[in-house]
């Protein structure tokens, strides 16, 4: 897949999917980025303020270690990837080989509740690419 | 590879220091984040054990300003330098569009500066990127202990054992004085920057 590249038009459906499915429901920042740490594209509520470069770059790094650790152990991945904190707490969700979708939310959010959300909004970026690429 | 947001008109370039333990690099990121600190709107990141070696990387974003309308985020990473993390230092390799080799001129450390070039070809080949194409720059780090007393080999060695086949730029530098730590810096954001521009023409 050629993802070094995404169109103007593949963007912005991408951005109008992550605030439709997700930032309506109330996550705080959304981003999308590719396993070498760059960002590919990221959306918030407009009043969380995310260094979301660095965040980018320590995500990438620590899905890596842990798909490591999941094939050390026998599994092919670790397909659920979820920090929780007192306030805030950070969701990680595999689109494909390449790209992953980080979500930030506060305690007002049940993690099921946005696991759906997360699968839906994949399913539809997942589109966006496909009609593009094929 | 560079990833190029056509929207919000950002390229984000990836730039990693790579070398044996104790080379410097992590000091060349302290440096940079020191000397540029009106550039960069970030803190460094540095993901480090109890005894200050680098454990995953560090990670400095920075603005360069814009080329053709295009907002240019420089990211530099350093990989841990020591022999048992080289998982690690693949890991940090994924994506790259440039790469510093700091070389410690130390007389003791010749043979771990071979090695550790000798790793990074292999490394970079498991992304089937090869150390003769991709932008690198080379630099001969600790010149300065010179003047200490401390034996260190000469350019012309250094030179012959890691840049003889490579004809790659490379520097003396001295990362704990910031000497020639900017040239490097800026030589290989230049190399980088145009081989990204080459490869999208």
């Amino acid at each position: 897949m050629n993802y070094g590249i995404v169109s103007q038009e593949q963007l912005e459906q991408i951005d109008t999917i992550l605030q439709d499915k997700l930032i309506k429901l109330g996550v705080d920042c959304v981003i999308i980025i590719d396993m070498a740490g760059n960002i590919i594209t990221a959306k918030d509520n407009g009043e969380s303020k995310y260094d979301v470069y660095s965040f980018a770059a320590l995500a990438a790094g620590n899905f890596a270690t842990v798909d490591a650790m999941a094939k050390l152990v026998g599994e092919a991945e670790f397909s659920l990837l979820f920090h929780k904190g007192q306030d805030s707490n950070i969701h990680f969700s595999k689109i494909d080989d390449e790209l992953l979708l980080i979500s930030m939310f506060g305690k007002e959010i049940s993690l099921g509740f946005l696991r759906l959300n997360v699968v839906e909004a994949i399913e539809q970026i997942k589109t966006v690419w496909d009609t593009s690429q094929g | 590879m560079s990833f190029i947001n056509l929207k919000d008109k950002v390229v984000q370039v990836k730039i990693v220091y790579y070398g044996p333990g104790r080379c410097g690099k992590t000091t060349n990121l302290e440096y940079v984040n020191r000397k540029f600190r009106d550039q960069i709107q970030s803190e460094m990141v540095s993901l480090k054990t109890h005894g200050d070696r680098t454990l995953f990387f560090d990670f400095l974003p920075f603005d360069m300003g814009q080329i053709k309308g295009y907002d240019i985020k420089i990211q530099l990473y350093t990989v841990p330098g020591q022999v048992k993390y080289n998982a690690t230092r693949k890991l940090v390799l994924k994506g790259v569009d440039g790469v510093v080799f700091v070389a410690d001129a130390m007389e003791k450390q010749r043979e771990k500066n071979i090695r550790s070039l000798n790793q990074l070809h292999e490394n970079l080949q498991a992304y089937k990127e090869s150390i003769f194409k991709l932008p690198l720059v080379i630099q001969y780090n600790k010149v300065d202990l010179k003047d200490h007393g401390v034996p260190i080999l000469p350019t012309s060695v250094l030179r012959k054992d890691l840049n003889s086949r490579l004809q790659v730029p490379d520097f003396e530098a001295s990362a704990i004085t910031g000497y020639n730590v900017a040239a490097t810096l800026k030589k290989i954001i230049s190399s980088t920057v145009v081989s990204i521009q080459k490869k999208l023409l």
